[in-house]
């Protein structure tokens, strides 16, 4: 691991002031961080702790929950207003990663984990994402466990997020203070960049942003399944996961969005699909015609062929739970 | 830079750099060598210690983040006798070559305490809980623990055992 400073943050707007030196990163669970630290795929001059900043607590506003972004994965997934009224965001939670880690883990850190793309961890093969410029190894290497959809000839790698798939199905916003002491919201749809050449750039923050906290509004849908396939049992990464938030009327779906992990640079959704359930009769021919929609535009790349025929069927059993 | 640690219950002022982690603090700096070092990624659990009554892994922790929390490893689960859990693992023949034990049993200490607080797991077929110990709880709430020698019957039966113990 190479040398940093180590500071401790007294509050947010000197976190934020720190966080906006070269070099600087934050530090809160730690736990892909210092992981990629060690192996050297990061090395920030500075960690700012932001463990101490009483970002910790969950308060209900406005219908809905307000959740610091160092609530620990463990804590939100037990939180029994969470468990009751959003459980597609404990069972999402709860899917991922071992019990020690979701001690540690926090929302905010959850939200910006990086990729799992074994290329960017190994700092002895060219990667964009790491090094930009430096090329993909991923393309035409190993790609069980890399993204068909919304990715470009510079990048492949995956969002790794279960917890981040839940919260984009819920419409979640995301909160964070700026070096100047402003306070800004992104929807989970507009916070995410796509790779696109620019792998390396992969949300909205600039340097100095610190979030604060996910902001979960009321649900809109009291059917919600998080189902997540994976090569073991437990403490895997997702090959494809489909959390979905419904709300039926009178034999139709009022309300419908699906948010999907495994698939994607960042946690994905689909208006078209969503749009394609909205107001629809639940069928099999319907669930069948949301994945197609779905998947047209999905490329693979060989080893993650598989992904096609699995969302296709993942997706159509999700809906069917969801919707009966 | 100079922080004071809070190992079982005493306090130790330490001269660490901050790359430090916590497991390499336990085991270089205060020759607490119970929690052990196995991946060093926070994949194997053998390093697993309690912060706070909460098992974290300490390999992916930095020492100096944890000023003024309530450490507690391995040999701070013995207060002069063996815990519940320790007796099992010995009566149930939870290990075999051992490396993985300290981290297993600090694991399945806070699991417990997990189950008694109602937390519900991947596993469990309702939210609302309390759940029931079965072999798929146990198995998804202690995955974050591996054993190379695959001891898992007898590290099973342990925790199972410890836990009737206690009711």
């Amino acid at each position: 691991m190479k040398h940093f400073d180590y500071l401790r943050a007294e509050d947010t707007t000197a976190a934020c002031e720190a966080g906006f030196g070269r070099g600087a990163a934050f530090i809160a669970g730690g736990t892909n961080l210092l992981d990629l630290m060690k192996l050297e795929v990061m090395a920030p001059d500075t960690l700012i702790d932001v463990t101490r900043l009483g970002l910790d607590k969950i308060e209900e506003e406005d219908g809905g929950l307000r959740i610091g972004a160092t609530v620990t994965n463990s804590d939100l997934a037990a939180d029994m207003r969470v468990r009751r009224d959003w459980p597609v965001l404990s069972r999402a939670l709860l899917a991922g990663a071992s019990g020690q880690l979701r001690n540690k883990a926090t929302t905010g850190g959850n939200l910006l984990q990086r990729t799992r793309c074994p290329y960017f961890y190994d700092t002895d093969t060219p990667c964009n994402k790491r090094t930009p410029g430096e090329g993909c190894a991923a393309l035409g290497g190993e790609t069980r466990n890399h993204a068909i959809l919304g990715t470009s000839e510079h990048c492949i790698a995956l969002h790794p997020s279960d917890m981040a798939v839940a919260l984009r199905a819920l419409d979640a916003q995301i909160e964070v203070q700026s070096p100047e002491g402003k306070r800004r919201a992104y929807y989970m749809d507009n916070f995410y960049c796509l790779p696109g050449d620019t792998p390396h750039i992969e949300t909205m923050l600039e340097p100095g942003d610190l979030i604060t906290s996910v902001f979960l509004p009321a649900p809109k849908g009291d059917r919600q399944v998080y189902r997540k396939v994976r090569d073991r049992a437990s403490y895997a990464f997702a090959l494809v996961s489909v959390a979905a938030v419904i709300r039926m009327e009178e034999g139709k779906i009022a309300h419908a969005a699906i948010g999907f992990g495994g698939l994607a640079p960042q946690p994905w959704r689909d208006i078209e699909v969503d749009a394609t359930l909205t107001g629809a009769k639940p069928s099999a021919a319907l669930f069948d015609k949301a994945a197609d929609i779905l998947l047209q535009g999905a490329e693979t790349h060989g080893g993650d062929d598989f992904k096609i025929p699995l969302a296709r069927r993942l997706l159509p059993a999700v809906l069917e739970e969801a919707t009966s | 830079m100079q922080i004071t640690l809070t190992v079982n219950e005493t306090d130790h002022t330490l001269d660490l750099d901050p790359r430090v982690t916590l497991l390499d603090a336990l085991r270089n700096h205060l020759d607490l060598a119970g929690s052990r070092k196995g991946c060093d990624h926070g994949q194997c659990g053998a390093c697993t210690v309690l912060v706070n009554g909460r098992r974290i892994n300490s390999c992916l922790a930095l020492a100096v983040m944890h000023e003024g929390d309530a450490i507690t490893t391995v040999e701070g689960l013995s207060n002069g006798t063996l815990s519940p859990l320790q007796e099992a693992f010995i009566d149930h023949d939870g290990f075999q070559c051992g490396y993985c034990t300290p981290g297993q049993i600090c694991s399945a200490t806070a699991m417990l305490d997990e189950l008694d607080a109602g937390w519900p797991s991947h596993v469990s077929a309702s939210l609302d809980g309390p759940c029931e110990l079965t072999e798929a709880e146990l198995a998804e709430r202690m995955s974050g623990n591996l054993c190379r020698c695959s001891c898992y019957p007898g590290i099973n039966a342990a925790i199972r055992d410890a836990r009737d113990r206690q009711a």
